[in-house]
């Protein structure tokens, strides 16, 4: 599905990765942890296509296309969903309007016909059960006044809607109360598919309580320093980082 | 990332030049330039009687000792009147036998604004009777308003068919010697669109200059004159979303609404004559004086714009509150791109008690263009109880443009409430790669952004309006990032 080579990125003339390895096999569920200003959230707009990011060396390649060279919009539209860390708000633009702006524009880039709108209606509907959304979310504009926690679930929700291949989630848990954790990750569980590949950021073991994870890495530095099973997750909420810095600073 | 596709418009115009459309075979032209004469020209061609010939002559003499006013925040060059030819018709257009005749990056231009196929070859000058029975959906309207008493003809019909009204109105609302560009149109006027709706009579359709147009090609001074009597309902729409292959032209329209006691004009403007190219050359300047007199109780005027085309845009289509309890609305859009330029907004005359008026004013500037808002708010010693609310937001796209806010208030009636909300905005880069990482491409993004933050303004178009509107906006902001 995804394999990242070398990737080397910067941001005003400084290095951000350096170096990162990864890959990820269909249905895998990849959970990457580490400090503050480690670069996760680099990654993940990297793989999206922020222009902001200069990449400076390596190669992705996402379902056999070279990742690197498409558009942003043309990664979506290949099956790359990117939950942001921080939703942003477009005053007036409903979601509904929105979603529907984004479900045919990747249809058109496949060479379908835009989906009818009693079609799609039927199709959101049954997606806002499915992931136990509240209707009044979907009619107001998009992410504008919503709460912290009901901006992240809204991204999830979006998930669910667009049927992605890959689904990077960065921090999706953070800001969440205990409820809407279980109904994010409950969520995320039915989108798993064993086709499907997900690539959850977080901080909290407590969200790989749920959303199980096959692998977990450890970026730090800007390259992924550590790599386990879920147990690695469970190693890392009780004795922090500090050990591993050691680790990484004791072979330099 | 964006392809030089951007400005499609602009190309689009610009090729129609170098095919020459404009070498029309039958013209009928007055002479260059202005005079007496050439009113007297105008009149005679339209066969009109004596009293307007008369009209029209006061007006221009009153022109002549008027000057052009130079208070607007911009510049352009002066215009030499003695250049224009201020009569030519019937403006026969090339005819073409089909559309595939039409070159094809202008179909493309029509198919991103949505306009149909009908209006397509009209607008191409495709000749649409043979296929298009449009002379019989015209006429089954006509026989509808026939039914009700509703009077919609053109404004040189009127003067034959409704003398006793169109001498009891016009200049009612816009006198002649009213400013400049006024002073010039009531000389000059080719046509334009009359409308009369009776005591109690609520229009049964969206009256709309598209279903007169096929007929003959509206100059560059239109003059439009709507009444609406005791407790009647209008709604109007004015203007077409296609790109028109005018050069830089002056473009000076009168709009004069009446609304008498508890009745209701309802005018909708999309405005998109053509802007000129990237640097600034040619384009229309839209010089326009449009206004409306709440002339009885509880009577009301909505003027909504979209104005996305000209060169200059110059208008403040203005609401005049007489009657005790009426209300003035504007609500309006202006984008302007690459080097446009639009110095628009409204004056709410509060002359009545517990008169209302609101304004939304929606401003978007892209490339080096500037966009004005400018308004009055007066509310007269005699208002009491007036309320006005005003709200300007203004959307910068990139950061070469300019927006402006000249909000003018006089107050003379203490009991008056007054409310202001202003704002500016910049289209984030994102919000553009959050529509990008959702498989919005950045234009589409642009477009959704814009039509959000316009919402409150396009929500008041009547539907298919309101369709074409959006897109028009989209087209017009194209190439405005990356
Ligand atoms: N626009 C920018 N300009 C300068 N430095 C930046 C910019 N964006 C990110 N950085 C830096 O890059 C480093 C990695 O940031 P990133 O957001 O990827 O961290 P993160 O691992 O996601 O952290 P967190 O856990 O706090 O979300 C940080 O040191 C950050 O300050
Ligand atoms: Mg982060």
């Amino acid at each position: 599905m995804l394999t990242i080579n070398d990737l080397k990125a910067s941001i005003e003339g400084k290095s951000i990765l350096n170096g990162i390895n990864l890959s990820i096999k269909p249905g895998e569920v990849h959970a990457i942890m580490g400090p503050n200003g480690a670069g996760k959230s680099t990654l993940s707009s990297v793989l999206a296509g922020r222009a902001d990011y200069e990449v400076t060396g390596g190669k992705v390649d996402f379902m056999g296309k070279d990742l690197l060279e498409l558009s942003p919009e043309d990664r979506a539209r290949e099956g790359l969903f990117l939950a942001f860390q921080y939703p942003v708000e477009i005053p007036g633009v409903s979601s509904t309007n929105f979603l529907k702006t984004a479900i045919n524009e990747k249809r058109k880039y496949h060479g379908l016909e835009p989906m009818e709108a009693t079609d799609f209606l039927k199709f959101m509907r049954s997606k806002m059960e499915e992931m136990e959304m509240d209707k009044s979310l979907t009619s107001r504009s998009l992410n504008e006044g919503f709460s912290g926690g009901e901006k992240k679930r809204n991204e999830v929700f979006q998930m669910a809607m667009l049927e992605p291949k890959l689904c990077i989630m960065d921090e999706t848990d953070s800001g969440l109360d205990i409820d809407a954790l279980r109904l994010v990750s409950a969520g995320v569980n039915k989108l798993r598919d064993g086709e499907r590949s997900f690539l959850v950021i977080t901080h909290y073991q407590r969200l790989l309580d749920y959303i199980v994870p096959d692998f977990v890495h450890v970026l730090y530095k800007g390259r992924i320093v550590k790599s386990g099973d879920a147990s690695l997750a469970k190693e890392l909420e009780v004795k922090g980082y500090d050990w591993i810095k050691q680790e990484v600073e004791a072979a330099v | 990332m964006s392809e030089p596709e951007e400005d499609i418009i602009d190309q689009v115009v610009s090729q129609e030049y170098k095919y020459g459309f404009t070498t029309d075979i039958e013209m009928e032209m007055a002479p260059m330039g202005l005079n007496e004469d050439t009113v007297r020209f105008i009149s005679a061609k339209k066969n009109e009687p004596e009293w307007m010939l008369e009209w029209r002559l006061k007006a221009y003499r009153s022109w002549l000792k008027m000057e052009e006013p130079d208070w607007q925040n911009f510049n352009y060059p002066k215009i030499n009147y003695q250049d224009i030819i201020f009569y030519a018709a019937p403006k026969q257009k090339i005819q073409l036998d089909s559309l595939d005749q039409v070159d094809p990056e202008l179909l493309k231009t029509f198919e991103k604004l949505g306009i149909s196929l009908q209006e397509q070859k009209r607008l191409t000058g495709v000749a649409v009777d043979a296929v298009f029975d449009s002379v019989s959906i015209a006429t089954t309207f006509k026989e509808q308003l026939k039914e009700k008493g509703v009077i919609f003809c053109a404004i040189s019909e009127a003067v034959h068919e409704h003398p006793e009204l169109v001498k009891k109105y016009l200049g009612s609302v816009v006198p002649t010697t009213d400013n400049y560009f006024a002073a010039l149109n009531s000389a000059v006027f080719s046509d334009g669109s009359f409308v009369y709706i009776p005591k109690g009579v609520r229009c049964p359709m969206e009256l709309s200059t598209y279903f007169r147009i096929n007929a003959e090609n509206t100059g560059q001074f239109e003059r439009t004159l709507i009444i609406a009597d005791d407790a009647s309902y209008v709604s109007y729409l004015e203007g077409c979303t296609a790109p028109m292959r005018d050069e830089n032209q002056l473009h000076a329209a009168v709009v004069e609404l009446v609304a008498h006691e508890k009745a209701e004009i309802k005018y909708s403007t999309v405005q998109n004559w053509y802007p000129g190219d990237k640097e600034g050359k040619g384009g229309i300047y839209n010089f326009v004086t449009k206004r409306g007199s709440c002339e009885g109780a509880e009577s009301k005027i909505s003027w909504t714009q979209v104005e996305t085309g000209s060169a200059i845009t110059w208008k403040y289509p203005s609401c005049i509150l007489k009657g005790d309890r009426s209300t003035g609305e504007f609500f309006s859009v202006a984008v302007t791109n690459n080097a446009q330029i639009a110095d628009t907004g409204t004056k709410m005359i509060h002359i009545g008690k517990n008169t209302k008026s609101r304004i939304v004013s929606k401003g978007i500037s892209a490339g080096k263009s500037h966009n004005s808002y400018r308004g009055l708010v007066k509310i007269n010693k005699k208002a009491e109880n007036s309320r006005n609310y005003t709200q300007c937001d203004s959307m910068l796209i990139g950061d070469k443009c300019g927006a402006h806010t000249f909000p003018y208030i006089e107050v003379n009636n203490n009991t008056a409430t007054l409310e202001h909300e202003a704002s500016t905005s910049k289209i984030g880069e994102d919000q553009i790669f959050y529509c990008n990482q959702r498989g919005i491409g950045t234009e589409e993004a642009i477009g959704l952004i814009v039509n959000g933050f316009c919402k409150e303004v396009l929500n008041q178009l009547p539907m298919e309006f309101a369709v074409e509107a959006q897109k028009l906006l989209a087209v017009s902001l194209e190439g405005s990032v990356g």
